[in-house]
């Protein structure tokens, strides 16, 4: 398969319209299953109560809200170094739903902290760093709309996604570095888990369902994109 | 669950909601872009 054929607009634009049902697909499975899981198999935890399984959508949701952050930089750059214009519209299709992924890790973040941590909202290195995140997307969509040249946009837009990288790890080592209310990692590659397995299994499921959703969405978008852009 | 369902419920209702709006305007744009 010679992958830089679908480099092009013209020879994505049908490939996309045939592997976004499936992977629009995998997602309602996979969060059915996660949602299954994570309510009526994972038990209560004994500290937390019901209020902990806000974890299986927060979690997911602030990971593709760093992830898909990531894949928009990788684009951007991709743009940048090789005048692509695919990678400018896929860049410009994550956004949006980059920005709704952080919304979603804030706003449920918030309530299960009221209860937990008895507020919603302290200006700790994980929740101020993760609220620029959003901002930054914001920046992304506004700059990209405010110039009618989407060429110039997609170069402009590069730029500051390629330099909002920064902040990726700065969330991710916040509870590190800085004496933060936000817990430490739950999940790690080199450590492991510190939770009960069907809770991590219930988890991990809704992460995948939220990447399966996250690629089916973004495909969509570039379609529309590449319809607007070259008819 | 009856201390905490404004909050567990408020987190999976604005979720699902915003998912849902997001597929609704996509679907509007991919109208548009097709007409």
């Amino acid at each position: 398969m010679n992958w830089f054929w679908y480099a092009s607009p013209q020879t994505f634009y049908p490939l996309a319209g045939r592997v976004a049902p499936w992977f629009g697909g995998a997602a309602l499975l996979l969060a059915l299953a996660g949602l299954y899981t994570g309510f009526f198999v994972a038990p209560t935890d004994a500290q937390q109560g019901e209020v902990y399984r806000i974890i299986y959508i927060h979690v997911p949701a602030a990971w593709m809200s760093m992830f898909i952050y990531l894949v928009m930089a990788v684009w951007a750059a991709l743009g940048l170094a090789f005048n692509t214009r695919l990678s400018g519209m896929m860049a410009t299709a994550l956004a949006p739903t980059g920005a709704l992924f952080t919304f979603i890790a804030l706003w449920t973040g918030s309530l299960w902290g009221r209860p937990t941590w008895g507020t919603y909202w302290v200006w700790d290195a994980r929740l101020t760093s993760e609220l620029v995140l959003l901002f930054l997307y914001f920046g992304f969509i506004a700059l990209q709309a405010a110039i009618d040249d989407p060429r110039r946009a997609d170069r402009a837009g590069a730029l500051l996604a390629i330099v909002g990288a920064v902040n990726i790890p700065i969330i991710h080592y916040s509870v590190v570095w800085w004496n933060t209310l936000h817990q430490g990692a739950s999940v790690s590659v080199t450590k492991g888990a510190s939770m009960q397995s069907q809770m991590l299994a219930a988890m991990l499921l809704m992460a995948l369902a939220f990447w399966m959703y996250s690629i089916a969405v973004t495909l969509v978008r570039v379609r529309c994109i590449i319809r607007e852009r070259e008819g | 669950m009856s201390d905490y369902g404004f909050y567990l419920w408020g987190s999976y209702a604005v979720t699902f909601v915003l998912l849902f709006v997001e597929i609704i305007f996509l679907m509007k744009r991919k109208r548009e872009a097709k007409a």
